[in-house]
């Protein structure tokens, strides 16, 4: 994966735990708890599809790393570079 | 092991704590007595009528995407979407007690308004109420368990309009006499006032439905006629589950959505008298040709006290007629209006009296009791009964019966464990005892306590992914 398809697969995860909110609209840079409300019942369940899906590993201290968009690339764009995008929302 | 999780009871708490456990990749059954869904909020057809159990309502009714609200996060945690639920919001409910009515809405500047209007001297009074309530944090421990009519009444002065509004707070969820603690009246103050009143499109089967399905397609398992006799500790921890039928089950953790004291007895311990809970109601249910709006009864849901204060306690009698609520459904806005108007009249009554008449008296009594009920309200309403084709009764046994709680008792036991825990390890309890209440509540309930007490602890351990 690239860092634009790091973005596409949080997406996706972010739209299948919150298939209310509309994703496209996520701004790259602003805090996600701030645009959609994540609390952290919802960080678990990214944390959560994120083994389910890629197999890795994300520590409750590093939870924060995933507060935006951008530094969610930051954080998982090195732990996803060797892994295939895959997406699961509304399928 | 036989499962990563075994939840006792298909209500709303249970399958949403199961819905969560299989969402994580754990194995989890669901082991229900009856052999329908739903528990206390169920649902049957009788003579091609269909009729629903418990809801009158969905309380906690937000829009779509509102941030922060219950409903937006108990949806989100199981993955259903808001319409999915098709909510119809109620045109208006009100409080009706003798001399004054109180007419409420989803805009909370309609209530401030009526409160204005009625109780004008008590307009500061109210609106530091309402800011004790937004702003009051919801802690775990339980030290928050003050009387809410000693808070309530150091704020607000009028005794008329602390009855009034602590009626539909004692009636949607009080499991106190007379009184409910502080920390649930503001739960329920926002869910029925600051969020509001709602009713999904074909009644409860709907959200049940809709439970099922998501957890058929996160891998859980569901089985009805299995009901729980005895929970078996082991090494200290509950772990072992024997059946009606002696079958045994071994499980990691248990969820019971049995209530406290049932789910404690089901492992060999008892609790103090006074934490048992006991109160319950008798309910009608009657079906007319036409709705009750062509009766000029417009509210979707009518709390009303025929005395100036609420007695909200145990009859001495089978049932109590001066207080309680009215449940129209046709009220509720919805794209498929239904066939029949239905009227629905729900008012305390005494386990302990319905349980020792004999057979023939408990059908007659049954009669008569919902009769005198729809004869009391009348005067303040209208009498349903001459348009009335078909009519159906719940007693205290009823809810017995289909709950399996203690004297049938509704909202459970009047002490609440907001951590879930049981005192036993390996119990977990989540449903009406566990704390949270109505409808979104329960499911908060069972997805809060899966989330505390299994899926969070395992995130930690767990490395791989799932191999399907």
């Amino acid at each position: 994966m690239n860092e634009e398809e790091v973005v596409i697969a949080v997406k996706d995860i972010i739209q299948t735990v919150a298939p209310d909110e509309n994703v496209s609209m996520l701004d790259l840079s602003e805090r996600l708890r701030d645009q959609i409300d994540l609390d952290s019942m919802d960080f678990l369940d990214i944390v959560m599809e994120l083994r389910k899906l890629y197999g890795i590993q994300v520590p409750e201290e590093d939870y924060k790393e995933l507060a935006s968009l951008n530094s969610c690339v930051a954080y998982l764009h090195p732990k996803l570079v060797q892994k295939e995008l895959h997406c699961t929302a509304n399928a | 092991m036989d499962y990563d999780a075994i939840v006792i009871g298909a209500g709303m708490s249970g399958l949403a704590a199961a819905i969560r456990i299989a969402m994580s990749g754990l194995s989890v059954c669901v082991l229900e007595r009856h052999n329908v869904p739903g528990g206390l909020n169920s649902y049957y057809t009788q003579e091609g009528r269909a009729f629903d159990v418990g809801l009158h309502a969905l309380t906690n009714f937000v829009p779509a995407r509102t941030l922060g609200a219950p409903l937006t996060k108990v949806l989100r945690q199981l993955r259903i979407r808001h319409e999915e639920l098709r909510l119809g919001e109620h045109e208006f409910s009100e409080i009706v007690f003798p001399g004054e009515r109180l007419t409420f809405t989803n805009e909370f500047e309609h209530f401030e308004g009526e409160i204005e209007r009625v109780f004008p001297h008590q307009r500061d009074a109210f609106a530091a109420l309402v800011n004790r309530v937004r702003t009051f944090e919801l802690r775990e421990d339980g030290v928050e368990d003050q009387s809410a009519r000693a808070v309530v009444g150091e704020i607000l002065s009028d005794p008329l309009l602390i009855e009034m509004i602590l009626c539909p707070i004692l009636y949607y969820g009080s499991a106190r006499e007379d009184d409910v603690a502080w920390s649930q009246f503001v739960v329920l103050f926002r869910s029925i006032f600051l969020e509001g009143l709602s009713r999904p499109e074909g009644g409860v089967r709907r959200i049940v439905n809709l439970l099922i399905k998501r957890l058929k397609a996160a891998g859980g398992e569901l089985r009805y006629g299995s009901g729980v006799r005895r929970i078996r500790i082991e090494n200290g921890r509950a772990q072992l589950l024997e059946l009606d039928d002696g079958e045994v089950l071994r499980s990691g953790t248990i969820f019971s959505s049995a209530g406290r004291t049932e789910s404690l007895r089901l492992a060999g311990r008892e609790v103090p008298p006074e934490e048992i809970g006991r109160l319950t109601f008798l309910e009608s249910i009657s079906m007319m040709k036409d709705a009750p709006a062509s009766f000029g009864h417009g509210a979707a849901t009518s709390f009303f006290c025929t005395e100036e204060r609420i007695a909200y306690r145990i009859p001495q009698r089978l049932i109590d007629v001066r207080s309680g609520v009215i449940s129209a459904p046709n009220n509720f806005r919805s794209k498929k209006p239904l066939k029949e108007g239905c009227m629905r009249l729900t008012v305390l009554a005494n386990y302990e009296a319905w349980h020792k008449l004999s057979k023939e008296e408990y059908v007659q009594a049954k009669i008569e009791c919902a009769e005198q009920a729809i004869a009391k309200v009348a005067a303040c309403f209208f009498d349903w009964r001459p348009h009335t084709v078909y009519r159906d009764v719940f007693t205290p046994c009823t809810i017995r019966r289909f709950t399996g709680h203690v004297g049938g008792a509704v909202y459970g036991s009047p002490k609440k464990s907001l951590t879930g825990e049981s005192g036993i390890p390996g119990l977990v309890l989540c449903g009406t005892d566990q704390g949270y209440l109505g409808i979104v509540g329960a499911m908060f309930s069972g997805v809060a306590m899966a989330n505390r007490h299994l899926i969070a602890p395992h995130q930690k351990t767990a490395t791989s992914p799932r191999s399907a």
